[in-house]
Formats: structure tokens, C-alpha cells, sequence
């Protein structure tokens, strides 16, 4: 639309150029693709032990890099992967949960009358909004969860995500009308039923696109797992079945890895974005 | 108590080893930023562009980048990247830095080809409209009236990606970078007594960089916010 208003509405001449354009863009994206495409298929070429020598190897589309995924013994594989992808979501949806009551808490304490709540509140919220997620799980992974890298995953994520759906929760609290909680205080309720009964709902609706997007973040951080050694959806594939089936298969392993990850992340994306069309309306 | 005390006697042995930690993850945010802003400024133009073929190809690049963990990104440059032939013998251990930088700055860019894209489509349409009834040209329009209130706009999203990158290069830790989160873990293995005050001072460096982020951009929206 910006571009309306910024030029004056095209002639035939301009838009004969757009059009060339546009082809010219098209064939060197093509191209690009193309390129990417054939180099992938193309046999490897690798030198060898010797001068003069060269190893070669099929390329990534060949058969032979991708048969382990077909035929006899493939349910075999595809039940790991099916672990990987269990790990990965069912640490994501424990950490969801817990991330959405401790982002509750944050919210009613960083609201609480009390300065000597508020202020300490505000201080560990910075804190933990401040620092790597990894580095929380290292620390919980070290001194609280040793041996249990699911729960320092999870707590790792829950934490971070819980101080930043806080923060997101006492913006919408605080974008009520006041109105709300006077009404609450008035027909007799105490501040803190006026806050859950008539307060939350109302911030936890406003906000729930921008809570629901970072959700999704929830989702691809818990492939942090991979480096505190927690066996999710990349540790699996990329680590444990690449190294079982040999550096052969790294590459299909590789793509089959990103085609899952794409998928899940696009389906709850594109959930997010229904849901926030909804809110909006 | 004495607990405490006994670990800020050691900390003079341990800081040389946390001050070159630090310094290598500035040099990561420093050197990917750069690069991600460059590259998110270009997908930036190409998703405005007038060419129907470069919108939707930045579209795509988006959409695919920004739906993939930085996790995955670093398996794909330090163990992907070199079985295609980008084994980067020549660094010798530098190798780990320059795959990290890839990948932060591969996984930045989309973020930052939003914030500056969100900045101009959050200057209203009238805007360009008014200056061009009073016979402002294409770029006049754009350098004396859009730009201005665009990149105000952009600056304090811009600076929110950075403090995410700043938080992301500690992956690079996990993929033999001797940056600030793999020094921690190297500093626990000599000083075993000490595991919990050293991840403090560890999480204490990176606030150094992240909350005074923060606040400037918090100062900037304050300080910047158009009056319209």
C-alpha cells in the first residue's frame, strides 16, 4: 500500500520495467535453488590418504543415503525419532504450564501494594529476564537437578518464560481501566479476588496473542537440551541415530531433523496467528 | 558467610579466565550483530521491495529461519557445513568462532528484517500521503518524512534483538567456543568448591551487557516516541 502512495500509480513503460524485473528476479532465485539443489545431489569428492587420490561418495539425494528410513528395520527408527519429538514436546508442555503459573505469580507480586514486594519483585523479574535460558539450566542441571536433565530443562525454561509472561501479564494489568478494580473493591471483594477474579482474565485475554507467541519460543529453546544433555528432538537425531547409523546419514538425518522442527513450529505459529485474529476481533 | 569470602579470595586467580570469556562473547555479539543487521536490513528491503518475486522470497527466508532453533542452525554450520566442504582449515581453532558467527548472525537476521520492516509499516499512511499533496517528491517523501519517524521507531525493537543475541551466543558455548557459559563450566572444573557463586558472577557478566541494553531502550522509546 506504502508504495501507492509513494510513487505515481505506474505507465505502461514502468510497468513493462517492473515486469522485466520481476522475471529477472525470478530466473536468479531459480537459480540459487537450482545451484543449492545440484550441489547437494552431486556425488562428494573427497581427497584421500595419498596425494593424488580421491574418495568418492554419492550424493544426499542418492538411495543408499536415505534407505534406513524405508523398508525392513525402519519402525525401529522412526520410534526413536518419535522419542526425540515426545522429549521435546513434553518438556515444552511442562514448561508451558509451569511458565504460565509462575508468569501469574510474577504478575500479582511485581502488582503488590507493597514496596518491599514490588521492588525485590522487579529486581529477580530483570534477573531472569537478563541472562541466557542455557545458563539457568546449567545451573539447575549442577546444583539442584543433578543426573535429571529433563527437570532442568524444564526449569530452565519455566523459570525465564514465567519472568517474561510476567512482564507481559503486568503490562495488561496495568492497561485496564481502573474502573475494573475500583467496581471489584467496591461490591466488596478483597484486592487480591478483585485481582484474580476480575483483573486476570481480562489481562490474560488482551494478551494471550503475544503469551502464545512466546510459547513458541518455549518450543524451539527446548533444543537447548541438546547442550545439557537432555535427549530431545536434535540430541536424538544428530547425536545418538547419527552416530548409530554412521556419518553416512548425517545429512538425511539432518534434513528429516529441520523438516519436523519446521513443521511443528509452522502449525503452532499459525495457531498463534488464528488465535491473536480472534482476540482482535 | 565464610563461604563467600573464601571465593572472592580466588576470584583474582579465576578472572582472567571470566574476563576472556567476556570479551569473547562481545566479539561474537559485536561481529554477528553487524552482519545480521546488514543482512536483516537487506531482507528488510526485499520485503518491501516492488517486486512481487523478492517480497515473497524474503517472506520465505523469514518464515523458514525464524521457525528453526539456533540450536539446529549451530549443528548445521559445525557439522553440516564442513561435511559440504567449508572445513575452514585455516583458522585452525578459530574454525569454532567463525561457524558460531554464522550461524548467531544466520539466525538474527530475520528478527532484525522485522523490527526495521514493523518500524516502517508503523508510520502511518497519511504521512507519506501529506507530504506528497504538498509536492514532496519519492525521495523527499521517504528521506525528509518517512525515514525519520521509521527509524526512531525501529531502534528500540532493534535493540530488544540484540539483548536476545546477547543471551543466544552462550550456545555457542555448547559447540567449542570458549565464550563467557563455556568458561563457567571450565572454571567449575578447577574450582569444584565453588559451583554456585561462579554461575552467579557468570549470570552478573551477562546482566553487565543486557539490562544497560535494556534501559536504552527503554530511555529511547521515552525519549524518541513520535507525538502524533
Amino acid at each position: 500500500m506504502t508504495n501507492l502512495v509513494l510513487f505515481d500509480a505506474p505507465g505502461p513503460k514502468a510497468k513493462r520495467l517492473s515486469l522485466i524485473l520481476n522475471i529477472l528476479a525470478l530466473v536468479a532465485v531459480a537459480a540459487g535453488i537450482a545451484w543449492i539443489i545440484y550441489t547437494l545431489a552431486a556425488p562428494r569428492v573427497y581427497p584421500g590418504a595419498n596425494p593424488g587420490e580421491e574418495i568418492v561418495q554419492p550424493g544426499y539425494f542418492d538411495p543408499s543415503r536415505w534407505h534406513i528410513f524405508f523398508g525392513e528395520g525402519s519402525g525401529e527408527l522412526w520410534g526413536a525419532i518419535g522419542q526425540g519429538v515426545w522429549a521435546t514436546l513434553s518438556a515444552a508442555g511442562v514448561a508451558a504450564i509451569l511458565a504460565l503459573l509462575i508468569g501469574m505469580v510474577f504478575a500479582l507480586l511485581s502488582n503488590a501494594p507493597s514496596r518491599w514486594v514490588r521492588i525485590p519483585t522487579t529486581v529477580v523479574l530483570e534477573f531472569f529476564r537478563g541472562m541466557p535460558v542455557l545458563l539457568m539450566m546449567f545451573f539447575l542441571l549442577i546444583v539442584i537437578f543433578p543426573g535429571a536433565p529433563f527437570w532442568a530443562v524444564v526449569g530452565g525454561l519455566a523459570l525465564y518464560n514465567g519472568a517474561i509472561i510476567g512482564e507481559i501479564l503486568r503490562a495488561g494489568l496495568k492497561a485496564l481501566p481502573r474502573g475494573q478494580r475500583e467496581a471489584g473493591l467496591t461490591i466488596g471483594l478483597t484486592s487480591l479476588s478483585t485481582r484474580i477474579l476480575i483483573e486476570f482474565p481480562q489481562a490474560f485475554k488482551q494478551m494471550t496473542p503475544i503469551i502464545v507467541a512466546q510459547l513458541v519460543v518455549l518450543l524451539k529453546d527446548t533444543s537447548l537440551g541438546y547442550i545439557v544433555s537432555y535427549p530431545e528432538l536434535v540430541r536424538k537425531t544428530m547425536n545418538h541415530l547419527a552416530t548409530y547409523y554412521g556419518t553416512d546419514y548425517r545429512m538425511s538425518f539432518f534434513l528429516v531433523t529441520l523438516v519436523i522442527y519446521l513443521a511443528i513450529n509452522m502449525l503452532v505459529s499459525t495457531f498463534a496467528r488464528y488465535l491473536s485474529k480472534r482476540m482482535t476481533k | 558467610m565464610d563461604y563467600f569470602i573464601r571465593y572472592f579470595s580466588e576470584l583474582p586467580d579465576m578472572w582472567p579466565l571470566f574476563l576472556a570469556g567476556f570479551i569473547a562473547t562481545l566479539q561474537l555479539l559485536v561481529i554477528s550483530g553487524l552482519i545480521a543487521f546488514v543482512i536483516g536490513l537487506v531482507v528488510a528491503a526485499f520485503r518491501v521491495s516492488p517486486l512481487g518475486v523478492l517480497r515473497t522470497s524474503g517472506a520465505v527466508y523469514t518464515e523458514i529461519v525464524r521457525n528453526v532453533p539456533l540450536t539446529l542452525i549451530f549443528v548445521f554450520t559445525a557439522v553440516i557445513l564442513p561435511t559440504l566442504g567449508l572445513t575452514l582449515i585455516e583458522f585452525k581453532e578459530g574454525k569454532w568462532f567463525v561457524y558460531a558467527i554464522i550461524a548467531l548472525s544466520l539466525y538474527t537476521s530475520p528478527f532484525v528484517a522485522e523490527a526495521v520492516r514493523s518500524g516502517f509499516n508503523g508510520v502511518p499512511i497519511g504521512q507519506a500521503e501529506a507530504a506528497r499533496s504538498i509536492g514532496l517528491k519519492f525521495g523527499q517523501t521517504l528521506s525528509l518524512v518517512v525515514m525519520p519517524q521509521a527509524l526512531r521507531m525501529t531502534i528500540p525493537p532493534l535493540i530488544n534483538v540484540f539483548i536476545a543475541l546477547t543471551k543466544n551466543t552462550s550456545v555457542a558455548g555448547g559447540f567449542a567456543v570458549a565464550e563467557l557459559f563455556s568458561k563457567s563450566g571450565a572454571l567449575i572444573e578447577r574450582w569444584g568448591n565453588f559451583p554456585i557463586p561462579i554461575l552467579l558472577t557468570t549470570a552478573v557478566l551477562y546482566l553487565v551487557i543486557t539490562v544497560p541494553l535494556g534501559q536504552i531502550a527503554g530511555y529511547v522509546e521515552r525519549k524518541v516516541a513520535v507525538v502524533r
